[in-house]
């Protein structure tokens, strides 16, 4: 199972808190896919308000590993202060770090991102980068401090699966050490899987799960599909070819012509 | 003395962040705050003065992706 900053997790799935139809199908959708790790925000309250106590008591209950995130920041300051406040709330040095670039595709800022990366990692923080695949940029990543790439399958909440398999291929082959994870853009169950094949250590997603008609039911054929991908990658799968070649012994076939 | 919370112009007669949560209600809500894009931890909130203009944010635990 995936190590993160030293720490074993008992899931390849990395699983996001947001978009439920309702708390109750949140935890369904948790014990459903057997994530060891669930995503978490913070955002403006007001006092005498309830809504942040009653999340925490309610992720309190899943027995998970947290990973806040800085979802939404678009410059290094921004993101910095609210990994600092995330730190305090949640009680971890983990924060998955979002720099924003650009405002349609949700790509991450790489300059913003290997800064705040840096900045974070001096001040004891563990680093989980959302990045592009982009190999300089997690060679950047890599030297800020960070022990885990997380680059993107798709724009967040699209659903496109792994748009460029070319790209995170090179990545795991150049990062062998190096606990990988695809974040975002996975819609489906093969989708985890094939980035399973590629021999990702783990996915994170959250829109997949939570807007499906059945978010519990989803999670679980994630967490299959998750399975069934690693196999197929430890099993060492067999070289794909442009011509036939047949699977029944050609020698002994009865001459019938 | 008029400051920003959370985005929006507020007047209080607090003189320090941890007054300030007080007026507000927060009690021992489980929060977090920065003055002027600045973290202040929880532990500097009694000596964080306030000054007419600061623009404090109080975030609490949400869901997230």
């Amino acid at each position: 199972m995936p190590i993160f900053y030293e720490t074993e997790v008992n899931s390849r799935l990395m699983l996001g808190t947001a978009q439920y139809p309702s708390p109750a199908i949140l935890a369904q959708a948790f014990k459903r896919s057997g994530a060891g790790i669930a995503t978490v925000s913070v955002r403006r309250e007001a006092g005498g308000e309830r809504a942040g106590q009653d999340f925490w008591d309610l992720i309190a209950d899943l027995g998970v590993k947290l990973l806040p995130n800085t979802a939404g920041c678009h410059s290094v300051r921004e993101a910095v202060t609210t990994a600092q406040m995330a730190r305090e709330l949640f009680d971890t040095p983990w924060i998955k770090l979002e720099v924003i670039g650009h405002a349609d595709t949700l790509q991450p800022d790489p300059f913003g991102l290997v800064e705040a990366a840096r900045i974070l990692t001096d001040d004891g923080f563990q680093v989980f980068p959302y990045c592009t695949e982009d190999l300089v940029l997690c060679d950047r990543l890599i030297e800020a401090g960070c022990r885990v790439l997380m680059p993107w399958g798709a724009p967040i909440g699209t659903g496109l699966g792994l748009n460029n398999v070319y790209g995170l291929r090179s990545l795991r082959a150049h990062f062998p050490d190096v606990p990988l994870v695809v974040d975002a853009g996975l819609g489906l169950p093969s989708q985890a899987a094939q980035a399973m094949e590629l021999g990702y250590d783990a996915v994170l997603l959250n829109t997949a799960v939570a807007k499906a008609g059945d978010p519990a039911l989803m999670a679980e054929g994630f967490a299959r599909a998750l399975e069934a991908g690693r196999f197929a990658f430890e099993a060492d799968p067999m070289e794909p070819r442009d011509m036939a070649a047949p699977s029944t012994p050609v020698l002994g076939k009865a001459f019938l012509a | 003395m008029k400051i920003i919370v959370n985005g929006a112009s507020h007047d209080t007669v607090a003189t320090t962040l941890a007054g300030l949560l007080d007026e507000l209600g927060h009690g021992q809500a489980k929060i977090a705050t920065a003055v002027n894009e600045a973290f202040v931890p929880a532990a500097m909130r009694e000596k964080q003065t306030l000054t007419m203009g600061d623009r404090i944010e109080i975030v609490a635990p949400r869901q997230g992706g």
